[in-house]
């Protein structure tokens, strides 16, 4: 495969793009290199290059309509779920480039798993069947082993307890902050690598959201972990690395402590401070 | 202020009352006339059809002129197994045209789709009897619930497809995300996802396709043409509902015009309760979506 783009060993040996300095690199799972995205004639996203780390989350910051979404979109595919969408430059996934011909876009959404800002678990589902279900469609028949991951996808997403009784019961007859590990746990049933969240705790309240973001802390052992945020403190809180956009450009990236003490672009600051955005 | 203008401001006031109660009247008029031929039509039925519908209606052959009782046994069957071949023509065609539209179609095709199918919903349905003549019982040189089912299958296409579409887009959008962020296939997504939410809004669009053919009896004269026996083969003319009510009704007879009166009221009768059906179905539409 003719493959333009440098290869992991080769960028090893450059470690000045790395966005830590001081520590050794951490392993990596995604390689996002000069990419851009464009929606018809509409530039979302401008040669942006960044490394997202292997169990750690990272967090993306920025105002609305910065990119965001379409960046974490484009790290599973789901932003050519609008037409006339075009890209340029590469991103690799554990050194394989998701965007080569020879790639079925359903595969890497298999393994890279997406929890939305609004929580949408299936409205003609059970608990139970919301779970599962995207292994069945994946064409697991196995009924043991369905019930073996539903059980550990729930206990994952710390849902279990609350739900074990209830299995039968529709989706939507659980709250708000439940609704959304639901999410969690279907998305994590299907067994990915790697967790997208697109504002997972915006629709929810202060309780829901800590019982969140402690979920996210201790699924980070197991999964890397991208999440768009619009909360400063909760990135603060959660994030090993952060990344903030601004108008479809990366303007600074690298260890959350970093960014949130010692940024190093003025646009950082006055927006980690709340001075515009 | 002055007694001029407080006048004034007074015989205001009172013209836009006069305009508020005016206007109400009008909508609750209009609003009447909506329902009162609905009322006229079944209490008109009632009275002249009620007396003649019994037992003997629903299980016997109609009688040879001159004879009393009878039934029509052979067109309530006879509209079933239309209907049923309409619907093999009609539902698949319908359905998947509709998904074709909300999932897959680009602007300018849809534009052509739903140009295409509000014109076919606005064709006379002599039109489609004529044409099912002119195309299949000339050409296999005789009538047949072939092409009446056909007639009445073609008829049903356009407001399949068209429900069918409308509460497919109803269904949001966050579903299709979740399902497609699982790594499951676009036409799984669809079928088991997207379609099954708006499976409800499906069924009624069917319903409603159905209620509104079964009544049809101009796309029956050329086509299915009527029978006055039991139909043994779909490949001969057969009964219907609508078709034997148009025969009887211009008939000399009175006993023919009380058994066209009795099969007036079934037919209703029947219509009224799919519609009734599709309440049921429909009733919990807000709290579930679709």
């Amino acid at each position: 495969m003719a493959n333009p783009h440098p290869t992991v060993a080769e960028r090893v040996e450059r470690p000045a793009e790395r966005p830590s300095t001081a520590e050794p690199a951490p392993p990596l799972t995604f390689e996002v290199k000069n990419l851009s995205i464009w929606y018809g004639e509409k530039r979302a996203i401008s040669d942006v290059t960044l490394d997202v780390a292997s169990n750690a989350v990272t967090a993306i910051i920025g105002p609305s309509g910065c990119g965001k979404s379409t960046f974490i979109r484009c790290l599973n595919r789901m932003h050519e779920l609008v037409p006339k969408t075009r890209i340029e430059g590469s991103v690799l996934l554990q050194g394989q480039d998701l965007y080569s011909i020879t790639v079925d876009p359903a595969i890497v959404r298999r393994r890279v798993g997406m929890v939305f800002q609004k929580s949408n678990p299936f409205p003609t589902m059970s608990i139970g069947e919301n779970v599962v279900i995207g292994l069945r469609l994946n064409g697991v028949r196995d009924q043991k082993f369905l019930n073996e991951r539903l059980e550990k996808s729930l206990r994952m997403a710390a849902l279990w307890d609350e739900v074990k009784d209830d299995l039968h019961k529709p989706g939507t007859s659980l709250s708000g902050g439940q609704q959304q590990r639901l999410c969690i746990a279907r998305a994590l049933a299907v067994q990915p690598e790697v967790l997208l969240m697109d504002e997972p705790c915006s629709a929810l309240d202060p309780i829901a959201t800590a019982k969140i973001e402690e979920l996210i802390y201790e699924l980070k052992t197991q999964y890397t972990i991208v999440t768009i945020t619009h909360n400063m403190q909760q990135a603060g809180r959660i994030s090993d690395y952060t990344a903030f956009f601004y108008l479809g450009k990366l303007i600074e990236f690298g260890p959350t402590t970093k960014i949130f003490t010692n940024p190093s672009e003025r646009q950082t600051e006055d927006y980690i401070t709340g001075r515009f955005g | 202020m002055t007694m001029n203008s407080a006048r004034a401001n007074n015989d205001h006031h009172h013209w836009r009352k006069v305009k508020n109660a005016l206007a109400s009247t009008a909508t609750f008029v209009s609003a009447l006339l909506v329902i009162a031929p609905l009322g006229l039509v079944f209490f008109h039925l009632l009275v002249n059809g009620a007396s003649s519908v019994n037992w003997d209606f629903f299980v016997h052959l109609p009688k040879p002129v001159g004879e009393a009782g009878g039934g029509m046994v052979n067109a309530i069957v006879g509209s079933l197994e239309l209907l049923a071949l309409a619907s093999v023509i009609g539902i698949p065609v319908g359905v998947l045209g509709g998904v074709y539209l909300a999932e897959y179609g680009t602007a300018r095709v849809n534009w052509v789709l739903r140009f295409a199918a509000d014109v076919l919903n606005g064709v006379p349905s002599i039109t489609w009897g004529v044409v099912v003549y002119g195309l299949v019982v000339l050409r296999f040189k005789g009538f047949s619930a072939y092409a009446g089912g056909l007639a009445l299958g073609l008829i049903m296409i356009p407001l399949i497809l068209r429900t069918t579409e409308e509460v497919i887009l109803l269904v949001p959008n966050g579903y299709r995300e979740a399902a497609l962020a699982l790594g499951v296939a676009r036409w799984k997504t669809i079928v088991h996802i997207v379609m099954k939410t708006a499976s409800k809004g499906i069924i009624t669009g069917i319903l409603l396709a159905l209620a509104r053919i079964g009544g049809e009896t101009a796309p029956l004269l050329f086509t299915a043409f009527g029978n006055r026996f039991w139909n043994h083969s779909l490949s001969q003319p057969i009964a219907a509902l609508p078709l034997q009510i148009f025969t009887y009704a211009i008939s000399p007879y009175d006993d023919w015009h009380r058994q066209a009166w009795a099969g007036a009221l079934v037919l209703v009768t029947g219509i009224f309760c799919v519609n009734v059906m599709v309440r049921i179905l429909t009733r919990g539409r807000t709290a579930s979506v679709v």
